[in-house]
């Protein structure tokens, strides 16, 4: 077993008041004060979110375009020099070994955004498959990262770095704060708000400063029930090496005209065949325990599969889940209902997303 | 933490009231603490029996769903039904509004085995 490690934020963290969990073999802010209120300040205000557990990889190289595009499910052709774009890395089989994001920093100059529980294998996934004319530099444990999220981020970029915030789905790479910073204008909680990728070095005076700037520190618990809201994956839970993009409905991530990337050919033959199930978003329309992962879901007293995800959603005050389901009830409106312990309580297939941030990041 | 002197204690942060021959059990401040934003409370059903050490009951943080381990023997007589609709007292009054069961104790000698409020006190650290 592996020592758990900590980011280099953990000492400031602990100081105010940080409880934390094991995540992925990180120990890790779960919260603050409190989940609820860390989750309403995002939604409402600014949370900052230390992100340095995730992984960066980069992959430079005159044949860097060509080899990504090969590894990669989305088509990076349509990722300018300047933004990001969501992707995944699959397996012969079309299953998720990861969910990533990749910026374009120059036209053979990439940076891959990875999970933090993911980065070994993603690494050694690539290196495996890696070809003359790409490096892969896995700087991971000497970068940091935080995600500041919220209708308030703009101004908070403005304060800290004295420019405008990167428009969504870009990013700038600035000299800041004695150092280099990569600001990026991304998130995982459906609000408006940026992500910045640096050098250890640099933590502790950039967390100050947004901290300083007014975002309230939030941990892994809140950016659990944001994302939750927002429907959007989490690897690991929802998405698996056995399930593939078009069964967790993130179809419009994958290129399926682009030639030649792994697992295009199993997932040509699903999209065919039609997949076995689809990962939908339910809401539980009584009264009921949070919902939770792994419990079934049943339809006429059968179980049609389990949750991935659950929680109560601070913003809706209602249990929200995903669930992958037989395609024929993965419908909205579908009624099915959650053994929770037991007993059985009332739920539907709601339409994603289960929650739309007035801040509109979502697309 | 508060640990009112006049309370047992288990050492899996519940505690007993003792009136007669029943007790009020609910769970620490420092447990309520410990689960912040409790969003949901399983409590057992009137009538049924408990026993000392087992689940009991369920309180659901954001976070989490726990086990409340009863600390005696006996049959519940009444559940708290203010925390259907109000479930944070557990976190604002954890030993008052936010008790959770009442038990007709069965074996009363099973006090002696739970802890003092100094014991506790020295638990929690």
């Amino acid at each position: 077993m592996e020592a758990v490690r900590r980011t280099v934020l953990f000492d400031q963290q602990k100081a105010l008041g940080a409880r934390c969990i094991n995540f992925g073999g990180w120990e890790m802010p779960v919260q603050f004060t409190s989940i609820i209120d860390e989750h309403r300040a995002v939604r409402t205000a600014c949370g900052v979110f230390d992100i340095s557990h995730m992984g960066e990889v980069f992959v430079s190289g005159p044949k860097a375009f060509d080899w990504l595009q090969r590894m990669l499910a989305n088509d990076l052709a349509k990722c300018p020099v300047g933004g990001g774009q969501y992707t995944f890395l699959l397996n012969d089989r079309g299953g998720v070994i990861d969910d990533l994001i990749v910026y374009r920093m120059a036209e053979d100059n990439f940076l891959l955004l990875v999970n933090a529980a993911r980065i070994e294998e993603d690494v050694s996934w690539l290196q495996k498959h890696a070809v003359d004319g790409t490096t892969i530099d896995n700087r991971s444990d000497t970068m940091s990262a935080l995600a500041v999220q919220g209708p308030d981020a703009p101004r908070i970029f403005r304060d800290v770095f004295q420019c405008e915030m990167p428009a969504r789905n870009t990013f700038v790479a600035m000299e800041k704060c004695r150092g280099a910073v990569i600001a990026a204008g991304t998130g995982y909680t459906g609000e408006t708000g940026f992500e910045l990728f640096f050098s250890n070095a640099l933590a502790g005076d950039i967390w100050a400063a947004i901290l300083k700037a007014g975002a309230k520190p939030c941990g892994l618990g809140a950016r659990d029930t944001l994302r939750l809201e927002m429907c959007y994956p989490l690897n690991g839970s929802d998405l698996s090496p056995d399930r593939t993009p078009l069964e967790a409905g993130l179809g419009i991530f994958v290129a399926l005209d682009k030639p030649g990337f792994i697992g295009r050919e199993a997932l040509l033959a699903q999209k065919e065949s039609g997949p076995p199930s689809k990962l939908v978003a339910l809401r539980m329309t009584e009264k009921s325990p949070p919902p939770r992962a792994h419990y079934p879901v049943l339809v006429d007293g059968q179980t049609v599969g389990e949750t991935t995800s659950g929680a109560l959603s601070p913003s809706l005050n209602e249990g929200i889940a995903m669930a992958y389901l037989p395609p024929s009830l993965a419908k909205p409106g579908q009624t099915v209902r959650i053994d929770i312990r037991g007993r059985h309580f009332a739920a539907v297939v709601e339409k994603k997303p289960l929650y739309r941030p007035s801040s509109a990041r979502a697309a | 933490m508060n640990v009112p002197d006049d309370l047992k204690y288990a050492e899996t942060h519940e505690w007993i009231r003792v009136d007669g021959d029943t007790g009020t059990v609910g769970i620490t401040d420092h447990a309520q603490n410990e689960l912040t934003d409790i969003v949901y409370v399983d409590p057992p059903k009137v009538g049924a029996t408990v026993s000392a050490g087992q689940p009991a009951a369920v309180v659901e943080s954001v976070k989490a769903a726990s086990d409340i381990y009863s600390p005696v023997d006996g049959e519940v007589v009444e559940v708290n039904e203010s925390l259907s609709s109000e479930p944070a007292l557990v976190n604002t009054a954890p030993y008052e509004n936010g008790w959770l069961y009442k038990v007709r104790l069965a074996n009363p000698s099973q006090l002696d085995a739970l802890k003092s409020p100094d014991d506790y006190r020295a638990q929690i650290g």
